[in-house]
């Protein structure tokens, strides 16, 4: 599966039309603790970039925009009961939502695991 | 153990032969200090513009901000311009993230985390710098406490002259309007020689103009001392913090909360400590010489239960106990009692001819039921409700929530707000707008954790 990064810090994993979204390591790192998250409704269509979710530490609230556009098929629910999820494993357990992805072709745009660690280092 | 504690012995004896008790010597010791220090500020009245301090109120509210990315304050100065405490150095080593509050590069954060920093604050002791508040002292050049407190009387709703030796009381700056300027802790001093003189904490974000606002009314022949070149202020909060500052005078244990005085913490280290803070715990607040403040720290930070604690969990602790913050919750768009501080007004200083600034707001408001009132509000389910967020009943409007977050030892989201004065009973159904969707909440008592406060034993 391919994993791609936004430099806003979200990522999105490709499992053929799929598309599993969540904030990156760095991400949930800076954010500090995270108290809430607020999901997306099943169903809701998305342009690239139209905010899929947000997260909040005890201080801010941030959006989490999505990748690419898509239909969001599944959300992860054990979140709400268990947002400290995010902080203990952002980039597995603490998925946001799936999409299914519209255009495939817009995954191209974004970072690879690689050039995102670049982008973090420069940050 | 024994090794530890027979050192603890002799260091304390050590301190106690230096004058850490009201002994006949240690008066002598201690007013020698007090008079070399205070010296030049006692004979010169500073004029309150050479005071440097960016009079921008910083907050610590957090915009929201894209992809996760963590901006505590979207913030106006370039860093180069801010001013840095004493500590500052100290902080950068511990890893703390720096943000810009009130002009100065403050800890938000320590390694250990808004969350863990708070937890830490209610069960252990937690270790804040204020510094970057005012302090300063108000006397009268005949040496009568009356003449002083008389004149800082046109200036608070609090009675002051009455306040005893030691006794410290919370108060408001408030404009002709009755407007909240300000909200700062008055002290008056408890040592002998010294008793006739005020000294006053105030805001960060509003000591500049505050500075002005007393030299503009003192009469003639009352002088106001800014400490900000001589003094840092550290506040040590929670459950074992008696126990922890104990260690260094055991005289601290004996004061009260909202209680004042200057005592020896070292034999080297003179302070003034109040048993008053701004977490809701028990605790101190102590003003200590620029000189000694790094030292200081090292010996707190050296006792286990003693952690630093950024300007991130001093937001939560403040807010869970139910404590105003100056520029969200109060302003001068609000009297006290709107800001439900009538607490804070002696009975004899509730009417209108009572001869403070604002007075008459201040009676009129207790008079009138449709003036709104600040209340603690408890959003149903987990979503935090932040500051600006809209406050409706039925798809009316009626008010507007001014601190909003989540309370780590309540375990969920936590808000104050204002509210139409028919709303304001704990109990009210309300509906919060969060993100264009109505939540429902509940109006309920302040503080949301308990207050801790030591009243003696």
């Amino acid at each position: 599966m391919t994993v791609k990064y936004t430099e806003e810090h979200e990522w999105v994993k490709v499992d053929g039309d799929t598309g599993i979204i969540g904030i990156s390591v760095y991400a949930a790192k800076a954010l500090g603790d995270v108290v809430y998250v607020e999901l997306p409704e099943i169903g809701r269509d998305m342009a690239k970039g139209d905010e899929a979710a947000v997260v909040e530490s005890v201080k801010a609230a941030s959006d989490v925009y999505t990748p690419v556009a898509g239909e969001v098929i599944a959300v992860n629910e054990a979140l709400e009961d268990a947002p400290e999820t995010v902080n203990a494993s952002p980039e597995g357990e603490g998925w946001f939502l799936k999409i299914k992805i519209k255009d495939a072709g817009e995954l191209d745009a974004l970072m690879d695991a690689a050039a995102y660690k670049s982008f973090c280092d420069g940050l | 153990m024994a090794a530890n504690s027979s050192k603890r012995e002799s260091v304390l004896s050590l301190r106690a032969a230096e004058g850490a008790t009201a002994t006949g010597n240690s008066q002598v010791k201690w007013t020698a200090w007090r008079l070399k220090r205070w010296k030049a500020g006692d004979l010169v009245k500073r004029p309150a513009d050479g005071v440097s301090a960016d009079p921008s109120r910083e907050s610590l509210r957090s915009d929201k901000t894209a992809g996760g990315t963590y901006n505590a304050e979207a913030e106006s100065a370039p860093m180069s311009d801010l001013l840095k405490t004493k500590l500052f150095d100290k902080h950068v080593a511990l890893g703390a993230k720096m943000v810009p509050f009130a002009g100065y590069d403050m800890p938000v954060q320590y390694p250990l985390g808004v969350l863990k920093e708070h937890i830490h604050t209610r069960e252990q002791a937690g270790l804040f710098d204020v510094s970057h508040m005012g302090q300063c002292f108000i006397f009268a050049d005949d040496g009568q406490f009356e003449t002083a407190a008389a004149a800082l009387e046109k200036l608070v709703p609090a009675s002051i002259s009455d306040l005893k030796p030691g006794q410290q009381r919370y108060s408001q700056f408030l404009n002709e309007d009755g407007g909240i300027l300000d909200d700062l802790m008055i002290s008056r001093l408890g040592f002998d020689g010294h008793t006739h003189k005020l000294y006053l904490v105030v805001n960060a974000g509003c000591k500049a103009d505050d500075f002005k606002h007393i030299t503009k009314h003192l009469p003639s022949g009352v002088s106001l001392d800014v400490a900000d070149d001589t003094l840092s202020l550290i506040a040590l909060q929670g459950p074992k913090a008696a126990d922890v500052l104990g260690r260094l005078n055991p005289s601290v244990k004996d004061l009260v909360f909202m209680t004042h005085t200057d005592l020896p913490l070292t034999p080297s280290i003179w302070v003034h400590v109040s048993r008053s803070g701004y977490t809701g715990e028990d605790g101190y607040e102590i003003s200590v010489k620029h000189d000694d403040v790094n030292e200081l720290v090292d010996l707190l930070l050296a006792e286990d239960e003693v952690e630093m604690i950024g300007l991130g969990a001093r937001d939560s602790l403040r807010l869970e106990a139910g404590l105003c913050l100056y520029g969200h919750d109060i302003d001068t768009k609000v009297s006290p009692i709107e800001a439900g501080l009538i607490w804070s007004v002696q009975k004899h200083r509730r009417s209108a001819d009572a001869g403070y600034l604002g007075a008459a707001r201040v009676a009129a408001d207790m008079a009138d039921k449709s003036t709104k009132r600040l209340v603690g509000i408890l959003p149903e389910g987990r979503a935090p409700a932040r500051e600006h967020t809209e406050i409706q009943v039925g798809g009316e409007v009626i008010g507007e929530i001014t601190s909003g977050g989540f309370g780590p030892t309540v375990g969920g989201p936590i808000a104050m707000g204002y509210v139409a004065r028919k709303y304001a009973k704990a109990g009210t159904d309300i509906e919060l707008m969060v993100r264009g969707k109505a939540r429902p909440a509940k109006v309920v008592k302040l503080p949301f954790a308990p207050h801790n406060y030591y009243r003696g034993a």
